[in-house]
C-alpha cells in the first residue's frame, strides 16, 4: 500500500498508472468520508523536520532533500483539503536557521522563491483548491527580493477562502511573543496618549490607581498582537522524524492541542500518518473540549 | 442508510484502536515490571547527570491524587534528578506545596542559584508552577517592560530596541516570580499528549514525553523515559 501512496509530482503517462492513481484516490476519499463521521480538526500545524537527513540517506544533494520535502507538503495539503481541514500552519524556516551555513540558507531562500512562483501559477494546487497563503514571522529579517515575493503572494491569494496555509518564515515563538509584547506596549502608549488629549492634562493627575491597573496590559492584549492571531485554536501539532521537541514553534498556541511525533522523516510522511494523527485527535477530542469550556 | 453504515464503520475503527491501546498498555506494564525488578540490565546505570532540569506536567484532575505525586517526586529524588518543576494548569499542586514537601526527604523548595549551591549534594530542588507562570506572567512581564520603556522615554531617550529583547523578557519574567530554567525533559502525566500550558518561554527545546494518566504511574516507565533521554 505504501508503494501506491509514494509521493511524487511526476505524472505517470501509462494507462495502468492512471487507473492506479484513480483507484487509490477513490480509496482515500472513502477513508476520509469514514473519518469525517467524527470531529475533523480545523487547524493542523507541521514541523517539517528531516529533509536533510532524507537527502543524506538517499545520497542526494541538500537541495533535493528540501524539494522532496516540498512535494510531501503538497500531498499533505491535498489530504487536509480533502478531509476539510481549514487551516494548515507549517514551520518553513526558523530564525535560528539563519545560523546555518550561508550557502544552505541561500539554497533554502532560492527554493522558497522558486516554490512561491510555482504556487502562484494557474495550474498549481493553490489556484485549484483556493488556498490563501499567509506568511507569519519577522518578515523584516528576509532579504528584499524574498520579502517582495512573499507580500505579492499574500496579495494575490488574499481572496481565496477554501483553506488557509500559514507559512512560518522566519519564525520563532519567543520572537512572536516579544513582538506581541512590544506591540501591546505601543497600543497602551497610543491609547493613553489619546485619553490624555481628550480629557486634558489636569484630569490625568486625578487618575486613580484602579484606573491605572485597567490600563495594564492583559493576556488578551498580547494574544491580539500575536502573528498567529490570524488563525483559530490549534488542534494537532505534528513533528516528523520522531523528535519530541517543539523547537520554538507555536509554544504559546499548543497548550490545548494534541502533539504527535511520527518517526518518519518529512519527505516520507504519508497518508497513514495523517490518518493516525486524525484518529488520535478524535480520541482526545472530548478531553480538549472539556478543557476549552473550563476557560 | 449508507450514512449509518459509515458511522458504524467509524465506531468499529475506534473500537479496534482502543483494543490496540489496551494490549499496548499491558505490554508496557509487563516491561515496567521487568525494568523495576532489575531483569533488564541496561536500566541499572543511568547517566542522570545529563538531565539537568526535569519538568513534570500533571493534568489538574490527576493532580488531586497527591499521594501519587509525592511517590513520583520521591522516585525522581532517589534516581538522582537534581531539579524538578511540577506543573499543573490550575495550580492544585502549588496549593498543596506544603503537604508535598513535608512528605519528601532530601527535597527542598526551588530558589535562584540552586544549580550551584546543590552541586555534589543529595538534595533535589523542587519548583511549583501553574498557568499564572505562563500566559499571565507574560502579561505581568510586559507591564514591567512598559514601565521601563516609559521611564527611558521620560528621560528623553528612544530605547525601544534596547528594552524589547529576549534577554530583557527573561529578566522581567524572573522579576515577576516566574523565572526558572528551561527543562531538558518534560514528562506529561495525563490522558493526552499535550503540555497543558507549561510556560511557553521555557519550552523552546524541551523534549516532551507522554507517560499516560497518573493513576497508572509506574517506576519502570519513569526509569525508561529518563534512560531514553540520556541516550539521545
Amino acid at each position: 500500500m505504501r508503494f501506491f501512496l509514494r509521493k511524487t509530482m511526476e505524472t505517470e503517462s501509462s494507462v495502468t498508472g492512471g487507473y492506479r492513481r484513480r483507484f487509490t484516490g477513490f480509496l482515500r476519499k472513502c477513508m476520509f468520508s469514514v473519518l469525517s463521521m467524527g470531529p475533523v480538526p480545523n487547524h493542523i500545524a507541521f514541523i517539517m523536520d528531516g529533509n536533510r537527513r532524507y537527502a543524506k540517506k538517499r545520497n542526494l544533494q541538500l537541495g533535493e532533500g528540501h524539494r522532496a520535502g516540498f512535494a510531501s507538503l503538497m500531498w499533505i495539503l491535498g489530504y487536509c483539503y480533502e478531509l476539510g481541514v481549514k487551516y494548515v500552519t507549517i514551520y518553513a524556516f526558523s530564525i535560528d536557521n539563519f545560523k546555518r551555513r550561508p550557502n544552505e540558507v541561500q539554497v533554502l531562500m532560492d527554493l522558497m522563491l522558486e516554490k512561491i512562483d510555482e504556487l502562484l501559477k494557474e495550474e498549481s494546487l493553490v489556484r485549484q483548491y483556493g488556498i490563501q497563503l499567509y506568511f507569519i514571522g519577522n518578515l523584516k529579517l528576509l532579504s528584499d527580493n524574498v520579502r517582495e515575493a512573499v507580500e505579492r503572494a499574500m496579495e494575490i491569494t488574499a481572496k481565496n477562502n477554501k483553506l488557509v496555509l500559514l507559512i512560518c518564515v522566519p519564525y520563532t515563538s519567543t520572537d512572536e511573543i516579544l513582538h506581541a509584547v512590544e506591540e501591546s506596549c505601543q497600543d497602551k502608549l497610543d491609547h493613553s496618549q489619546a485619553v490624555k488629549q481628550t480629557n486634558g492634562s489636569t484630569d490625568h493627575c486625578n487618575q486613580t490607581s484602579q484606573e491605572d491597573h485597567e490600563h495594564d496590559i492583559k493576556v488578551v492584549d498580547i494574544e491580539k498582537r500575536m502573528y498567529m492571531a490570524a488563525a483559530p485554536d490549534l488542534d494537532i501539532l505534528i513533528r516528523s522524524s520522531g523528535e519530541t521537541r517543539l523547537s520554538n514553534f507555536l509554544l504559546y498556541q499548543s497548550d490545548k492541542c494534541q502533539l504527535y511525533s511520527p518517526a518518519a522523516l518529512w519527505p516520507e510522511l504519508g497518508l497513514w500518518h495523517f490518518v493516525w494523527a486524525v484518529l488520535s485527535y478524535q480520541r482526545s477530542y472530548s478531553y480538549f473540549e472539556k478543557k476549552r469550556k473550563q476557560l | 442508510m449508507s450514512s449509518l453504515a459509515i458511522h458504524l464503520l467509524w465506531l468499529l475503527i475506534h473500537l479496534v484502536i482502543s483494543i490496540f491501546f489496551f494490549v499496548l498498555k499491558i505490554a508496557n506494564v509487563l516491561e515496567s515490571y521487568l525494568i523495576s525488578s532489575g531483569f533488564l540490565k541496561k536500566y541499572e546505570s543511568i547517566n542522570v547527570g545529563k538531565l539537568r532540569y526535569l519538568a513534570v506536567v500533571v493534568d489538574s484532575e490527576d493532580a488531586l491524587q497527591i499521594n501519587k505525586v509525592i511517590k513520583l517526586v520521591q522516585w525522581l529524588a532517589d534516581i538522582g534528578v537534581k531539579h524538578v518543576c511540577l506543573y499543573d494548569n490550575e495550580g492544585i499542586l502549588k496549593k498543596s506545596k506544603d503537604i508535598i514537601l513535608k512528605n519528601l526527604s532530601c527535597v527542598k523548595l526551588f530558589e535562584e542559584g540552586d544549580e550551584q549551591s546543590l552541586r555534589g549534594k543529595k538534595t533535589m530542588s523542587l519548583e511549583f508552577a501553574s498557568q499564572s507562570d505562563g500566559k499571565e506572567a507574560l502579561a505581568k512581564a510586559a507591564n514591567l517592560l512598559l514601565k521601563k520603556h516609559l521611564k527611558l522615554r521620560s528621560l528623553g531617550e528612544n530605547q525601544e530596541e534596547k528594552i524589547f529583547t529576549e534577554a530583557h523578557m527573561t529578566e522581567a519574567l524572573r522579576a515577576v516570580g516566574s523565572g526558572g530554567p528551561e527543562p531538558d525533559l518534560l514528562l506529561v502525566y495525563g490522558p493526552v499528549r499535550c503540555h497543558l500550558g507549561f510556560p511557553a518561554w521555557r519550552l523552546r527545546y524541551t523534549e516532551i514525553v507522554h507517560m499516560g494518566p497518573l493513576k497508572s504511574l509506574k517506576y519502570g516507565s519513569l526509569l525508561k523515559a529518563i534512560y531514553k533521554f540520556t541516550l539521545g
